[in-house]
Parts: C-alpha cells; sequence; structure tokens
C-alpha cells in the first residue's frame, strides 16, 4: 500500500521565526552559522527574553552588539554565558548589518522553558 | 536665435537624429527595438520615434516657433545593431527632463509608449529598457515602506519569505476561504495571497473575505508566535471602492493589502502607495496584462521598464517570474530586472539585458516575488536565483500536498530552511539540492510525502522571448 493514501495530522507548532522548521542545531552546525555572519562582514548581536515575551520586537541585549566582532569563539561563549545567566529565556544570534539598518539573519539558539 | 516660418513636410531626421549630442545626467534615456518598414533608413525610423514621442508632428506647424524646440524635443543620439537580428534595431533617445510630469510614471508612459506604437513607418517597436535620471526619481514616492521596513514588521530576517496564494482560486465562500488561509499560516507560511481574479464577486463579496481572512491570521499567529499576513487583494472598479477596502484592511489591524498595477493602472497604483506609505501598510503588487505587452520579442515593453515604473510608483512586492516554474522568464534577464527592484545602484550589463546604469539614489527596494508553478524540488535553485530578498509562493505545491494545506506549507518550510542553512554553511544549494532536501525530509515527514509527491513534475519549454545574442 503506498505511503501517501494514510493522510497524517498535521499538528500546529510555536516557532521562533528563522530555522523554527528544523531540528536543533549541533554545536558544529551553530558554528557554521555564526562563521556565515561573520564573514559576511555582519556584526553578531546576542539577545534574551523570557518566553511569554518571544513576540515583542525588542529582546533583551546580551551586553551590547559585538560591533565587527570576528572571533569565532569568542561570540561563542558569549552565547553561553548568556543562557548560563537566563537559563529559562530564549537566546538568539543575529547577524547585524550596519549598512542596510537591518539583520542579515537572525535565529534562536538556546529555546527557554 | 530667431527662425522662419518654412511650411511643408521635414524628414524626421534633420530635426531628430543627432549622433553628435552627449546625454545630459538629467535626460530621461530610452532604448527603443524598431523594426522598420522595407526602404525606410534606420536614422529616419529612429528620429520618427524620437520625433513621435516628444515634440514632433508629422508637419512642420507655425506654433512650434512661440517656443525654443531645442530646449524640449527628444533626440535620437545612437543606433546599434541588434545582435542575431539583421532587420531590428536599437535607438537610443534622450528626452529633456521638463518634458514629464514630475512624480508621474503615467505621464512618462503616455508619451513614451503612446502614439509612437501605432506610427505606420513602423513594423515593430519594442521599449527595451528607460534610464530614469535621479532627478526624477528624487519626485517620485517610490515603495510605500521597502524590504528593510517590511522585514522588521514582519519580524523576518535572514531568509525569503514564504507565501502561497489560496486554491481554488475562484469560487469559495468567505468562510472557507478563510480556513485556507489558517492551515496554511498555522503550517509554517508567513503570507497567504488573495488570487489577482478574487475582487468582490457573488459567491464572497470582499467584506466577508476580509473579516475571515483578518480572523484566520489573528489566529495562526497567536497559535504559532510568528508574525503572518495575507495580502488582501483591494483592486477594485472605481479608486473611491479601493480605498475603502483598503481603510477596511487598516480597520481590521492587517498587516498587508495588495493591488494589481497594470490592470487597475498606474494613476490608481501611485495613490494606493502614497495611501499605504500614510497609513503604514505594507504593498504587494500583481501584474495581469504584463504578458500581453511584454512578451512578444519584437513589440510592446520590456517586463524590466515595467518593473522599473512599478518601483518608482509604489509597492513593497513585485511578482517577477520564478524562471523555473511554469511560467515565461530567463534567467539573466530576470536577474537583470530583479536587480532594478532590489538595488541601489545598478550598473549597463547587456548579458543582463540592462542598457543603462541606473541610479536609484535612496529609494527603498521592492522584494522580487516568485510565485507560479513552483515546488519544494525547485527551492533551491530559487533560493540560488532571488536570494534572500524574495518571497517564494507555492499554490499548487502548498495546497496539493497528500495531507493538505498545512502539511504542505510545512514542507516548504522545512525546505527554505534547510536550504537557507546548507548555503550559509557554504555548501553549494543548486549542486548538491538533491542531498539537501533528502536529509531535511528526515526529520520532516511532511516534506518526505511532499518530495514523493512532486518528483516527476517539470516545466521544461523553451522561452520565447530570450536577450539578444548573436546565434
Amino acid at each position: 500500500m503506498p505511503f501517501q493514501s494514510t493522510v497524517g495530522d498535521y499538528q500546529t507548532v510555536a516557532t521562533l521565526e528563522t530555522f523554527g522548521f528544523l531540528p536543533p542545531m549541533t554545536q558544529e552546525e551553530i558554528y557554521d552559522q555564526i562563521a556565515y555572519i561573520i564573514a559576511q562582514g555582519w556584526s553578531p548581536v546576542i539577545e534574551h527574553v523570557h518566553p511569554s515575551g518571544s513576540m515583542q520586537t525588542y529582546w533583551s541585549y546580551w551586553k551590547l552588539p559585538f560591533f565587527g566582532e570576528k572571533d569565532l569563539n569568542l561570540v561563542v561563549s558569549e552565547l553561553e554565558a548568556c543562557h548560563r545567566a537566563y537559563p529559562d529565556h530564549h537566546v538568539r544570534i543575529i547577524g547585524y548589518d550596519a549598512y542596510t539598518q537591518s539583520q542579515g539573519t537572525a535565529f534562536a539558539v538556546f529555546q527557554g522553558r | 536665435m530667431s527662425k522662419k516660418y518654412d511650411a511643408g513636410v521635414k524628414e524626421y531626421r534633420d530635426t531628430y537624429w543627432t549622433p553628435e549630442y552627449v546625454p545630459l545626467d538629467t535626460d530621461l534615456l530610452a532604448c527603443f527595438k524598431c523594426t522598420g518598414q522595407e526602404g525606410v533608413p534606420r536614422e529616419e525610423v529612429a528620429a520618427a520615434v524620437a520625433a513621435e514621442s516628444s515634440t514632433g508632428t508629422w508637419s512642420t506647424v507655425w506654433s512650434e516657433l512661440l517656443t525654443d524646440l531645442e530646449f524640449y524635443k527628444g533626440r535620437c543620439y545612437r543606433i546599434e545593431d541588434v545582435p542575431g537580428d539583421p532587420e531590428a534595431f536599437y535607438a537610443f533617445i534622450a528626452y529633456p527632463l521638463d518634458l514629464f510630469e514630475e512624480g508621474s510614471i503615467t505621464n512618462v508612459l503616455t508619451s513614451l509608449v503612446g502614439n509612437v506604437f501605432g506610427f505606420k513607418a513602423l513594423r515593430h517597436l519594442r521599449l527595451e529598457d528607460i534610464r530614469f535620471p535621479i532627478a526624477f526619481i528624487k519626485t517620485c514616492g517610490g515603495p510605500p515602506n521597502g524590504i528593510v521596513v517590511e522585514r522588521d514588521r514582519l519580524n523576518k530576517y535572514g531568509r525569503p519569505l514564504l507565501g502561497c496564494t489560496i486554491k481554488p482560486k475562484l469560487g469559495l465562500s468567505g468562510k472557507n476561504y478563510g480556513r485556507v488561509v489558517y492551515e496554511c499560516l498555522r503550517g509554517g507560511l508567513d503570507l497567504t495571497k488573495d488570487d489577482e481574479n478574487i475582487n468582490s464577486q457573488p459567491f464572497q463579496r470582499w467584506r466577508e473575505r476580509f473579516e475571515f481572512v483578518a480572523e484566520a491570521v489573528k489566529l495562526a499567529q497567536q497559535e504559532t508566535g510568528e508574525v503572518k499576513g495575507h495580502y488582501l487583494n483591494c483592486t477594485a472598479n472605481t479608486p473611491e471602492e479601493l480605498y475603502e477596502r483598503a481603510e477596511f484592511a487598516k480597520e481590521l489591524d492587517m498587516p498587508i493589502i495588495m493591488h494589481d498595477y497594470i490592470t487597475g493602472g498606474f494613476t490608481a497604483n501611485t495613490g494606493l502607495a502614497n495611501w499605504c506609505r500614510k497609513n503604514g501598510m505594507l504593498l504587494h503588487i500583481h501584474r495581469a496584462m504584463h504578458a500581453v505587452i511584454d512578451r512578444h520579442p519584437k513589440h510592446g515593453i520590456h517586463f524590466r521598464v515595467l518593473a522599473k515604473c512599478l518601483r518608482l510608483s509604489g509597492g513593497d512586492q513585485l511578482h517577477t517570474g520564478t524562471v523555473v516554474g511554469k511560467l515565461e522568464g530567463d534567467r539573466q534577464t530576470t536577474l537583470g530586472y530583479i536587480d532594478n527592484l532590489r538595488e541601489s545602484f545598478v550598473p549597463e550589463d547587456r548579458s543582463r539585458g540592462n542598457f543603462f546604469d541606473q541610479d536609484w539614489g535612496s529609494m527603498p527596494g521592492v522584494f522580487a516575488v516568485a510565485s507560479g508553478g513552483i515546488h519544494v524540488w525547485h527551492m533551491p535553485a530559487l533560493l540560488a536565483i532571488f536570494g534572500d530578498d524574495s518571497c517564494l509562493q507555492f499554490g499548487g505545491g502548498t495546497h496539493g500536498h497528500p495531507w493538505g494545506s498545512a502539511a504542505g506549507a510545512a514542507a516548504n518550510r522545512v525546505a527554505l530552511e534547510a536550504c537557507v542553512k546548507a548555503r550559509n554553511a557554504g555548501r553549494e544549494i543548486e549542486k548538491e539540492s538533491r542531498d539537501i532536501l533528502m536529509e531535511a525530509a528526515k526529520h520532516s515527514p511532511e516534506l518526505a510525502i511532499a518530495l514523493e509527491t512532486w518528483k516527476e513534475i517539470k516545466f521544461e519549454f523553451d522561452t520565447v522571448d530570450k536577450l539578444d545574442v548573436q546565434g
């Protein structure tokens, strides 16, 4: 029997925008994405928020945007430090593009509870 | 220097063919592909086009001596062969800025593609490109919001927007229609769209549609935690109706509305874009009727001109074809005009069909919308061609999923994000497309089924309107 004959039930999921439909990334995959942000010339920005506020435009900055930061390891350790300080918050990384004043990319790295 | 009146008929080229002329930065430049009647010299045909699209008429008239036509006339300053076509040639014409009303695309087109297209000395005529001087661009409103503001409003970064048109395109009641919108949005699409020919028919009056769609959008937003929208088509029979529909969309707190800019007309479109700018509303633009005007390689107006005109008239998203789907469009040509929708400066590049340098100054960019006969297997190519500042719309590719629209939407969202992730990680997404999609499908039964459903569907017909190259 072909498997299409069975209709599945699609359950709505709450997601955090970009990459929300992919399984959680491995550490190496996260490194690749941060390397991409740095290679584009964007500044890494780390933001966090309590899950109840995830739809707010503004999440709290972790420290300040890391303007011009090129060190992948430093960005990763800051992400982890933010997660340690706010273990129940969502934490996202942004590649901030000062030329367009927009975010080149943004995605959640840690999901809060 | 005053001149004497000399009645009679002069050859156009005596006045309008000026190969020594160096165009000014403030001139509006146009490139026409001309095919003249047999036996008429190229210079005469080109000069006739310059004359008939600017100040000239077939006879000398006394009243032209009341002004200084040297100041106002269009001039053909260059003629070029069309590669691979011995009977046609390109005529480059410069028009002084003062021939046009500030900010009026309607006025520019009425001059440039008016009577001249019916001129008997021509067999065919096609407007290939316009270089708008920055002085003119600064008088146009342009996109009401633009790419950057739209991303901020919709909270979508680092990837194309994902959408679909609601199907069946005609015949659903308002409540059923809202259901389909809800299914798509809860499944992971960012935006859904009214089909262009949905306006306010007996089976579904516009107010009915707007109310149910608004409920669907708000519910999906609440349940998914993501920002959602639906292009409410406000295209109507009269400007008054158009504004009434737009006002109601705003009242319902909807983020985006839609207009058909060619059937609706440039005047209506510019007015609506101004309304959107004043009211914080995003504007999606459909292009019904464009292929009537732009598909014939020797006659009409190239779509790159219509795209530039839309950016000036105003819109935040414009349909551009898909390159890979069921509708016409060559890859290089498409890249050429999507540059003109999104970039602040586009250099002359004949390999992309751009005949002029085009400086857009600070005018915001327009999202390129790819829609029509595309499905998950096309995702890697679409991302490679259109990049992030685009909106990819899968109609049949969403609703045709064996589990329904929500699962179809999820399949597309997974495929899109897998391709973006792979691209960012440095993989060659077009070459490795199969591997990327199959890997992603391991975590998504919805995608696995979509890949199986559409594996054999291709639209491989040759393009009718190609770039002019030596054959």
